[in-house]
Formats: structure tokens, sequence, C-alpha cells
């Protein structure tokens, strides 16, 4: 749910993160705030374990520029990606304005990647969204891995729509940004279009 | 886009004002007030020491693993939440089914003394939020997303 706030002049947005355990979604989130400016960045949060598993979720806020005299303000979330944790992953998905699907190219997480991906539709489906009519991209990480099966293949399972996509490797930055780039402009295109 | 939550500089003025005198009657440190996704609307008192992005995000975060829990256990909601700290304590409640409020507040005041404040504020706060409701949904309401072009997007990612 966008907010849209005249009195201080700011367009509100809120990203989710999504896939498997371990696919990447923080260290997308890392890498942003790693690299991006401090005035154009708020404080990141990671509510996770002790052994840096995502417990309930990383939160970065993010400047994104002006349209229209409008601050564009981006609240940049994850999910704990571990099966167990769903009931915390719906609550995150409340308000969602567009969705990073960070899929694990490992030819061994296809089965984790599918699991994923239907779990995103469904919760998706219970708080009254469709993948159909949200703004979402899809990420397929980890791409300089020996074992990364070929885009191709992930398409098939992890794209049916044949949304955009990237290829990335997060630790490294590729696709990071151009991932964020797509996902914000289908977000502030579906707003035009609603508003 | 129906869910979209939308703030006019009127209704933000009445937020504040109810704010403001929240954090005055209460003996309160800071009043924030945030929508239900993390987003932070008013702010009243000391708040020059917090990070109120944050606060707003993980308060938003709180309430709505509890919201599951109470789901879980078969009740609507529960409307408020308290935690005690050693100097700083925190009062927070669901206003309206829409926003949550939340106040800070030391040993110069008591959680009796905040809660029956709370309660007053929160009912001018549902009224404010009522009003910013009809207004965001009727046709005369402005819109700036109806301005932007597709130039304007394309812009903003040109680096």
């Amino acid at each position: 749910m966008s907010f849209i706030n005249y009195a201080q002049r700011e367009i509100n947005c809120k990203i989710v993160y999504y896939g498997p355990g371990l696919c990447g979604k923080t260290t997308n989130l890392q890498y942003i705030y790693n690299k991006t400016n401090p005035e154009a960045k708020g404080k990141m949060i990671s509510l996770a374990t002790e052994t840096e598993r995502t417990l309930f979720f990383d939160f970065l806020p993010l400047s994104l520029g002006e349209i229209r005299g409008f601050r564009t303000r981006f609240h940049l979330y994850t999910v704990p990606g571990q099966v167990f944790y769903d009931a915390s992953r719906k609550l995150i998905l409340k308000g969602v304005d567009g969705v990073v699907f960070v899929a694990d190219s490992q030819i061994e997480r296809m089965e984790a990647n599918i699991e994923s991906f239907e779990n995103l539709r469904d919760n998706l489906q219970e708080q009254g969204y469709s993948l159909d009519k949200i703004p979402y991209v899809v990420q397929y990480n980890k791409r300089d891995l020996p074992n990364a099966a070929p885009t191709t293949e992930l398409e098939e399972v992890c794209n049916p729509k044949r949304v955009v996509s990237f290829e990335a490797v997060a630790t490294k930055g590729v696709g990071v940004f151009d991932t964020l780039k797509a996902v914000a402009k289908l977000v502030l295109t579906e707003l035009k279009r609603g508003g | 886009m129906t869910n979209q939550l939308v703030m006019y500089e009127e209704e933000l003025q009445q937020i504040n004002t109810v704010c403001d005198q929240l954090q005055r009657d209460s003996n309160a440190q800071a009043v924030l007030v945030i929508d239900k996704n993390g987003q932070p609307i008013a702010t009243a008192g000391d708040v020059e020491s917090l990070d109120v992005t944050s606060l707003s995000s993980l308060t938003a975060g709180n309430v709505a693993a509890t919201g599951g829990i109470a789901s879980l256990l078969a009740e609507k909601e529960f409307a408020g939440q308290f935690h005690e700290g050693e100097k700083t304590n925190v009062h927070i409640s669901i206003v309206g089914s829409r926003v949550i409020l939340v106040v800070l507040f030391d040993q110069r005041s008591s959680l009796g003394l905040v809660r029956l404040r709370v309660k007053r504020a929160s009912v001018e706060l549902t009224r404010i939020l009522d009003d910013l409701v009809r207004k965001s949904q009727s046709a005369s309401a402005p819109s700036i997303l109806a301005e932007i072009t597709d130039d304007d997007i394309e812009n903003l990612f040109n680096d």
C-alpha cells in the first residue's frame, strides 16, 4: 500500500524481496546499503538469528530522488526464506507495492525455488493480491557458481509470466541495482496508472 | 489502488495537534503516529534523538506479529501493548484499525495516565482518519499520480 503524503510531498512505497532460504535476499539489501550515499538511505535493520539467518525481516529505507517535487521513498524488506517461517512471510507481504523474486541459480536449489515461488503466489492471494496484477521482477542470483542451472531452465520454473528478469551475483553487486531500478520503475508506473 | 493511504496538509495538521496535546497531557517524551505498514505519519515531543524511520518499521512489524498471534488465538486483535524499560516505557495501540499510536514515556508519567490520554486522543484520531479516507476517495481530491508521466519515471533513473 503506497502512502502519498501531500503535506510532506512524499511518495512512499514498499518493495519485498522474496525467495528460498539462502538465495541472497539479505545480500541484495546489504549491497544496496553499502553502495548508497548516506543522505539517500536510513539505517539497515536485520532481525536475524545468532547464525545470521533472517528471523523476521531486513529493512532498508531508500530515497530515489524527486518526481514533480515529490520525494520518492522506497522501503525495502526481505522475508525469512526458511520454509517454517511462513507466518512471518505473510505479515511482511501486507501492504506490498512490488516484489523481487530472488531465485538461487544452483541446480540443487531448483525445487526450493519452485516451492518458494508457489508460496509467494499463495501468500499474495491470501492478502488479496495476485501475481497477475502486482509489479514484480525476477532475479537469478549466484550466476558465478559452477553448478548454476541455465537461465532458460530457471525461466521455465520461476518465471512463467516472463516478466523482466536479471542475472545477478549479489555478493559482488552484479545485477543488484538493475533489479531494484526495474521493480521501482514498475511500481511507480503502476501507481501512476492506478492514480 | 483502493488500499492507498493519502495524507493532506489539513489532516496532517489536525493529527499533529492531537499528538502535541497527547504528549503534553500525558507528560510523555514523545508521541508517534505510524501507518500499519511502517510509514511514519506524525510525531510530537522529543524525537530529535530517535531514529523515527527504524522505530516505525519495527513497531509496525511488532504490531503485525502480535496481530498474527491474535488471529491464531481466534482474537480479532490485541488493541494495545506495553513495554517496560529501565528508563523508557512504550505504549502501543491501534487506532481505528488503520494506524498505530506510540507513546514513549519515563518516570515523569505513568501507564494509567498514558492510557487515559491515549483513549481520548484515539477518538479524535479516528474521526480525522475517517475524514481523510472520505476525502481521498472523493473525486475532487488532487492527485499527483495523475500528473506523473512516463518520462518523469524514466528521468528518476537516469543517473
